[in-house]
């Protein structure tokens, strides 16, 4: 029986875990948290259609409880050498793995909004980002602002940490636009009386149902899509914020008064991600997500024969791409496996 | 606002400022607009820092504002700046204090365009040559004149005589600060606290015991804008940014306004004496203008030097309000008094507030 480690227990890991236990093979997940789900754990309804994360997690829990295969939490790698076809994999405690094939599942991080200083996140009190948004959209979230009130009116801005020079990050987070208009949905159903504003570049509804959804948005909940970025945000004297943009489609420079700022944060590959990738010999894109062998035809191999490459790792990715990369991946690892 | 979140924005931009021995450029325009300020900045110091700063008096513009207005071309300007360097390399100085953030602004942008393309360097190093036969070292550190109180401030707050304190009320006095848009929108890494949340006026307010105030307007442009005022026909826009600060700041009942720009304090005073004569307006308690200093000024007054010596009676909107409120003893005679004591004439108009 041959042995795979799998580096991440989120949704990459545990879906790749279990097509690859499916398969016939010893499978042992490194998961860093004491849960598993990633990033999946910081939200509440998915787009495109507000199925509850909890769906989704469940699932994954039932994976983790009814398939054969072991998760070692709170564990970190520290090493993978490779050494006569086999991976030794170094983790904390000082401990080691043998594997026959790895697979990195590490998954993505939120963008820090504070490296945005304009717009003031964690500095004045009404600025949030989406992740933030999302555990007050639960049904007993609370989202009174100053004064105990609901707020009135409220602004998205999207693209916050993705094509953008300031941060460094000239990619596109991909999830981002369609994330902003559930959100902003979301937002109406619980405060019919607010004044909804998405602040944009331009709106990318690449997946299946989005257009529709943004369609919607606009028709039927009445939320406004402004095309213009945020230039700064300031904090008032009682709390609510002054807001600075250029309506491009006008040509005009903005300026409104807004009780609550979302802003749509975008992925970013995950800190430690270089210098673990340089360990193992596998190459990282500008952009900091780990390098795939060939875009078209090897989007799991990494440049290491026998170290594979799960999900956001690799690129921004929604829930349901990361589902199918996942899968790919595993099936992927299994006949590099046969083929040996 | 949560003060913690600042801090981590002042932590991320912190910058290199020389300890001494400071090579100082004056600005073309302050020493009319504030006539006392770069002096007071001499003597702060060599007096109470006793640090060893030299001013050569054959430096001239660095002609920041014709290139910023387009009539000064980028060699040019490149040539001045590699002469001002020239000057300071032949005097043996490597750390330049630059009291003006225009020029602040272009000696950043120069050597940085140095930096990116050596060609140009070369170029003017030629031209340097052909022209004046000078030949200069680019500065190791270049930090603006409020970098270096910044960096001193608690040696200031050591020696201090009067707080940024109510004398009357016991509280810090509130203090709206305002940075120069070329001190660090250009470069963020060159200004102590970035271009965002600046540091460097706020760590001067707060260790003299003053409190600052942080106003939606807060980063809005002074009116100065170059071509907002050096158009005669644009001057109308610029008192109109000014305005457009002044009503934001007016809720938190600020005591005083502190820039480190040759322009920013000039118009946000001036705008105050004209917006009072064109709408009868003021911004400050009792009918009283919002009294506007520089850094220099500020550290003057906390040191306990004479107002009327930091020629304070050159300010458009009158500075007696903050006097009061800091109690620090004044000669309402002495006002418009020369240096040997005579007294020269009061002002045909009288200042804001009056």
């Amino acid at each position: 029986m041959k042995h795979i480690v799998i580096i991440g227990g989120g949704i990459a890991g545990i879906e790749t875990a279990s097509a690859l236990t499916d398969a016939g093979h010893w499978v042992t997940v490194i998961e860093k948290e004491a849960q598993v789900g990633g990033k999946l754990n910081n939200w509440s309804y998915l787009f495109p259609d507000f199925t509850p994360v909890d769906k989704i997690k469940s699932v994954l829990q039932e994976k983790c409880s009814e398939k054969d295969f072991s998760i070692l939490h709170q564990t970190e790698v520290s090493s993978i050498h490779r050494k006569n076809g086999k991976f030794n994999i170094e983790i904390s405690g000082e401990h080691q793995l043998e594997a026959d094939a790895v697979v990195v599942a590490t998954g993505y991080e939120l963008f820090d909004a504070r490296r945005k200083e304009e717009y003031g996140y964690k500095i004045y009190d009404h600025v949030i980002t989406s992740a933030d948004l999302e555990q007050l959209l639960l049904p007993n979230g609370d989202l009174t602002v100053a004064a105990g009130e609901n707020p009135k009116r409220i602004a998205f801005v999207h693209c916050v940490g993705s094509r953008d020079e300031k941060s460094g990050n000239h990619y596109c987070s991909k999830v981002c636009c369609i994330t902003g208009v559930k959100q902003a949905i979301e937002l109406r159903k619980r405060l019919p009386e607010a004044e909804i504003y998405c602040f944009y570049m331009d709106l990318r509804m690449y997946g299946k149902r989005f257009e529709e959804l943004y369609r919607e948005a606009q028709e039927k909940y009445d939320i406004e899509f402004i095309r213009g970025r945020l230039s700064e945000a300031s904090e008032k004297i009682d709390k609510s914020l002054l807001i600075k943009a250029e309506d491009t489609l006008s040509g005009r420079p903005l300026k409104m008064n807004i009780d609550l700022l979302v802003l749509l944060v975008g992925m970013e590959a995950g800190k430690g991600t270089a210098s673990a990738a340089a360990s193992c010999g596998i190459g990282c894109e500008d952009s900091g997500f780990l390098k795939t062998a060939d875009s078209f035809l090897k989007s799991n191999f990494s440049e290491q024969e026998g170290i594979f490459l799960a999900g956001s790792c690799t690129a921004p990715m929604s829930v349901n791409d990361t589902i199918l990369h996942a899968r790919s991946a595993a099936q992927e690892v299994n006949n590099w496996l046969l083929r040996r | 606002m949560r003060r913690e979140g600042k801090i981590q924005v002042w932590q991320d931009y912190q910058k290199e400022i020389a300890d001494d021995h400071y090579f100082y450029v004056r600005s073309c325009i302050r020493q009319n607009f504030f006539p006392g300020a770069e002096q007071t900045f001499l003597k702060i110091l060599r007096s109470e820092l006793n640090k060893d700063i030299y001013e050569n008096p054959h430096h001239t513009s660095c002609s920041g504002i014709g290139y910023h207005s387009d009539i000064v071309p980028f060699d040019t300007i490149q040539t001045v700046v590699a002469r001002q360097f020239a000057l300071m390399t032949e005097a043996g100085y490597q750390n330049l204090a630059v009291s003006c953030i225009t020029s602040f602004g272009i000696y950043n942008e120069i050597i940085e365009t140095w930096k990116e393309f050596p060609a140009e360097l070369e170029k003017v190093r030629n031209f340097l040559k052909t022209a004046t036969g000078r030949e200069f070292e680019i500065p190791q550190n270049v930090s603006h004149a409020s970098d270096i109180v910044y960096k001193f401030r608690h040696r200031i707050t050591d020696k201090a005589k009067h707080k940024l304190v109510n004398q009357q009320t016991g509280k810090p006095l509130k203090i709206v600060e305002h940075i120069g848009c070329h001190y660090s929108k250009m470069f963020p890494s060159k200004g102590v606290g970035g271009a965002e949340f600046p540091h460097v006026l706020v760590g001067m307010i707060e260790s003299w015991g003053g409190e600052v105030v942080d106003y939606p307007e807060r980063r809005h442009c002074c009116g100065f804008g170059f071509r907002q005022y050096l158009v005669m026909s644009n001057r109308g826009y610029s008192v109109s940014n000014s305005k457009k600060k002044f009503e934001s700041m007016a809720p938190y009942k600020p005591d005083a306004i502190v820039s480190n720009c040759p322009g920013c304090p000039m118009f946000l005073d001036r705008w105050q004496y004209v917006i009072e004569e064109m709408e009868g307006k003021t911004y400050g308690e009792n009918g009283q203008g919002i009294p506007v200093l520089t850094y220099e000024e500020m550290a003057g007054l906390v040191l306990g030097y004479n107002p009327w010596d930091m020629g304070l009676q050159m300010h458009q909107t009158n500075v007696e309000p903050l006097l009061d409120k800091m109690g620090i003893q004044y000669d309402p005679d002495l006002k418009y008094a020369g240096k040997d004591g005579k007294i020269i004439g009061n002002p045909m108009m009288v200042g804001c507030g009056c």
